[in-house]
């Protein structure tokens, strides 16, 4: 007597509720350890498949009553004994006791102290950028309703087979069958044995020929009211929604000239590589254009803003103008959502700063949701850079521009956040 | 003989499984089994899986169905690390301890490997669950999945009702209690667990039928309404709540002041499943044994009929030895003793001792040296002992000297270990009775009771833990569980720890109060 059963076609993931259970619960530990493992990666790394982290196991460790490993008497036997006799002497080896008697109490037989696994990359962008939102996504433009999502919708008479709902038409069968009385079939047995009976034994004719009729006409009738009607029939209804998607576009600006170090871009590139991640992860609908510049400025594409060398001076507003172009070309104010985030060491040619103020406060800004300004590098703190001067000006009649300084790969996280935070006051609508 | 032939006699050919082969495969097994080994097995069902529901099948300690917890989730999480970075391979089957008898095998298996899963898991283990005097005593294989069904969906409701946070705080502190939450000593009938789910269904019932709004608002002696001297008496304390009571969950279950209804229930569950599992954790040695034994039989009486060709019966003791190695102590391999091989190589031998005795066997076993039934004799074996008592009564000087045992003292004190007992005819009985020590539960488990409660003053509940050997309980774990069970108590808990021998307190925890009891209403 034996039953195989092939279970392969089940549902998959039967532990995913609780691994995220275990993930809410250890939230603020794998928050601090994916901080941590993003700030010694390099940029291409993030898109890998998942991430290792350790957690300390505080908070997630399952107590009970054990025995310490420190205290009192035991007796080990081991097997593979080569030369020792009775009375034999043994350094103690490291790590506790003669190494066969570990306990067998803890239930997850490992240390205490640490606890390693895997998130997969959605886990780990999704708590990487948890909470986080662009600021002010207040310009929902409808223009690109790029789908349309089917709902359910009650029900209809028409329809593909595919849908049909059979609770719903089994019901409308029912209840018309109820209706017009058709005749149930135990009620035709019934007088089907009757009527035999009768003729086996011969008694009562006339009772005979009544049922007899009867029969004939319940027959009838049943063949009449039909079991399914077409006018029984429902399928369930769908009705195609339109899902808004709100366009966004994000002008990524560095400053690549020589006063750049390889180190400065690299934070650059560390914080550009966060934001596109992000962008690509919360919003469905974000182009992202890359600006990089010297004396001159040039759109270029991801590969080349991020790993090809250039040399030149420095002059920030042909950067601000190229953005400008480029907005004016391809991204109408009216149906995008205008982003801009630039990240340089803070040089600039002092002559250029009253440009760069004017270009900010008359085109840049009005047209932007926000501008983040982050600078790079290891420039003194009581020495703010002409740039972060100018910029400053700009920052207190504008609120849009929120500007940070970076110095380390592991700050690049924490300031990334404080950006990107909603402030309270303003829900931003993500 | 020519092909053909020989194909009609084979039961499969080739590394690829199917379901009619698996079909075929069985049905010989179970000749072998009931006619041979007369093996005496709850009906079995196979479940073919994919890799990934072994995985998950091991996050919820096996069982197809089972509540939700994130602790599940965390050995998942770790489980799959392992798995994924190959640090572990998955186990070949999993076998749970129901009726019918549940083995998974899995998809990536030669026909080879779903045969010995089959021979192992489906006939050897559930032979062992049907027939093992603890399996019979303590657990409901007919009752045990509906109840993790009932157990499941109830908590679930709890869930609903009281919050996930809640119910989950709950299962922590119980958990933390489940090693000290069995009856290890029959106290009743056997249990029933489709009468449990009805029983908690009238008893919600009648609460419901019988709830008086008035009640509530009486006012409780909280604080000592009337204090009878006569009940300061510690005997008629404990008397009256049954103390000593070893069973910690199954106390707060009763006793607990403080606790709702469902609280209560999910304590109850909780214990229930740690009863369940509580002869597994007794007889791992015994169990692989058993299936190990079972598995290796079968497979050479099917290649000796010619019915798995020679490749087949290379390709299983080739997984045979892996499963039945015991590196030795300073290999670097070696964790621990391999209850697979200790309980393999001990009914071999006992096999042994049965056909070809020596004049050592017949001193060491007179009882059973030369009976000329092994079968029976490992049938006897495998229905009466668990790994304790089969190790004492089993384990011959042979064994001892061929797995060259050798007993090592550890006392915290001495910087050094010394060796106390090797394998010679001094040292066989010290080693025997040591080994066999190692596998008492009670020895590895500490022994914590709650001897009193203080309830006519502050309600404090006091615990103490009695000492073997002088070894203590572990610090910091420890105060985390007096935590939980201080929560669940309500009220102060004190631990003390109390030699065994002497009774000299040799140990005394701090009082830990309530950070955040599971209170009424709340």
């Amino acid at each position: 007597m034996v039953n195989i059963v092939d279970r392969r076609l089940n549902p998959k993931d039967k532990s995913l509720a609780n691994r995220q259970r275990f993930l809410r619960r250890a939230k603020r530990q794998v928050l601090d350890a994916v901080r941590d493992a993003s700030a010694k990666r390099g940029v291409k790394d993030m898109r890998g498949e998942g991430e290792q982290i350790s957690i300390p196991a505080d908070g997630l460790g399952e107590p009970s009553f054990r025995k310490g490993g420190d205290t009192g008497v035991r007796e080990h036997v081991l097997p593979g004994n080569k030369e020792y006799r009775v009375g034999d002497v043994i350094p103690r080896p490291e790590g506790g006791g003669g190494g066969g008697g570990r306990s067998e109490g803890s239930p997850d037989g490992e240390g205490q102290d640490e606890f390693q696994f895997v998130v997969s990359r959605d886990e780990f962008l999704d708590l990487f950028f948890e909470n986080l939102a662009l600021p002010d996504l207040v310009k929902k433009d409808m223009k690109k309703t790029e789908r349309f999502a089917n709902q359910r919708a009650g029900y209809s008479v028409s329809g593909s087979p595919s849908n049909l709902n059979l609770t719903r038409t089994m019901r409308n069968s029912l209840s018309r069958r109820i209706a017009l009385r058709r005749p149930k079939r135990e009620h035709l047995r019934e007088l089907e044995r009757e009527i035999d009976g009768l003729e086996r034994s011969g008694k009562e004719p006339q009772r005979l020929r009544a049922l007899i009729e009867e029969l004939e006409r319940e027959t009838h009738r049943a063949r009449q009211i039909p079991w399914i009607d077409p006018i029984d029939i429902r399928y369930n209804r769908f009705e195609p929604v339109p899902r808004p998607v709100s366009q966004a576009v994000m002008f990524c600006l560095m400053d690549v000239s020589g006063s750049m170090t390889e180190d400065m871009k690299d934070l650059a590139k560390r914080f550009f590589m966060l934001l596109y991640l992000f962008l690509e992860r919360r919003y469905r609908h974000v182009d992202v254009v890359f600006i990089r510049h010297t004396h001159i400025a040039q759109e270029v594409d991801e590969e080349t803003f991020f790993y090809s060398r250039e040399t030149g001076g420095t002059l920030v507003s042909p950067a601000l103008d190229e953005m400008y172009r480029v907005q004016r070309d391809r991204y109408p104010e009216e149906s995008w959502n205008i982003y801009a985030a630039q990240a340089s060491d803070g040089d600039n040619t002092p002559a250029d700063n009253p440009r760069v103020i004017k270009m900010m406060r008359e085109t840049i800004l009005p047209l932007t949701q926000y501008f983040a300004y982050i600078e790079v590098g290891g420039q003194s703190l009581h020495m703010a850079s002409d740039l972060w001067r100018a910029y400053d000006k700009v920052a207190r009649t504008h609120p849009v521009l929120a500007m940070r300084r970076v110095r380390r790969r592991d700050e690049i996280f924490p300031v990334f956040r404080d950006l990107f935070t909603p402030v309270q006051k303003a829900k931003a609508g993500a | 003989m020519t092909e053909l032939e020989e194909s009609a006699r084979l039961l499969y050919r080739g590394p690829d499984w199917d379901y009619r082969k698996l079909k075929r495969v069985h049905d010989a097994i179970e000749r072998i089994a009931h006619e041979e080994l007369g093996l005496d097995t709850y009906p079995n069902q196979i479940e073919v899986i994919s890799s990934e529901q072994m995985l998950d099948a091991y996050a919820s300690l096996g069982m197809p169905l089972f509540y939700r917890h994130w602790s599940f989730g965390k050995h998942f999480a770790r489980d799959e690390m392992h798995y994924r970075k190959g640090l572990t391979g998955l186990a070949y089957e999993i076998v749970i301890n129901s009726s019918p008898c549940i083995s998974y095998v899995m998809e990536e298996n030669t026909m080879t490997m779903q045969t010995l899963v089959i021979a192992h898991a489906a006939f050897g283990h559930n032979h062992f669950f049907k027939n093992n005097q603890l399996f019979r005593t303590w657990t409901d294989a007919e009752g045990i999945l509906d109840y993790l069904d009932f157990a499941k969906s109830y908590i679930a409701q709890c869930e609903e009702r009281y919050g996930v946070r809640e119910v989950e705080r709950l299962l922590d502190a119980a958990h933390a209690l489940m090693s000290h939450g069995v009856h290890r000593f029959p106290r009743r009938g056997r249990l029933n667990l489709r009468q449990e789910r009805e029983r908690e269904e009238e008893r919600r019932r009648y609460l419901e039928a019988t709830f008086n709004d008035l009640w509530r608002t009486v006012p409780t002696p909280e604080s000592g309404g009337e204090v009878d001297p006569e009940l300061r008496a510690l005997e008629a304390r404990q008397e009256r709540l049954g103390l000593p009571e070893e069973n910690l969950l199954y106390f707060l279950e009763k006793r607990a002041p403080r606790l709702q209804h469902w609280q209560r229930e999910v304590l109850r569950i909780v214990r229930q499943v740690a009863q369940y599992f509580y002869p597994q954790k007794q007889t791992k040695v015994m169990n692989e044994g058993c299936a190990t034994t079972v598995h290796y039989y079968i497979m050479n009486r099917l290649h000796e009929s010619g019915r798995i060709d020679d490749g087949a019966y290379m390709e299983f003791l080739h997984n045979h030895t892996n499963v039945v190695t015991q590196p030795e102590f300073d290999d670097p391999r070696y964790s621990g003793i391999n209850p697979y091989a200790l309980g393999f190589d001990i009914l071999q031998d006992l096999k042994r001792i049965c056909e070809a005795p020596t004049e050592e066997d017949r001193r060491w076993f007179p009882d059973i040296a030369g009976n000329g039934d092994p079968i029976g004799t490992w049938r006897h074996a495998w229905a009466e002992y668990r790994d304790e008592s089969f190790i004492m009564q089993f384990l011959s000087p042979r064994m001892m000297r061929r797995w060259r045992l050798f007993r090592v003292h550890n006392d915290a004190e001495d910087p050094d270990l010394e060796v106390t007992a090797i394998h010679d005819e001094a040292g066989y009985r010290e080693l025997r009775k040591s080994l066999a020590a190692q596998y008492d539960l009670a020895r590895h488990e500490p022994d914590i009771q709650v001897v009193d409660v203080d309830l006519v003053g502050d309600r404090k509940l006091i615990l103490e833990h009695r000492v073997v050997d002088g070894v203590l309980l572990d610090v910091s774990t420890g105060m985390q569980v007096l935590r939980h069970l201080a929560n669940l108590w309500g009220y102060a808990v004190i631990l003390q720890e109390v030699d065994a021998v002497s009774g000299r307190v040799v140990n005394e925890y701090p009082e830990v109060a309530p950070d955040h009891p599971f209170v009424n209403g709340a």
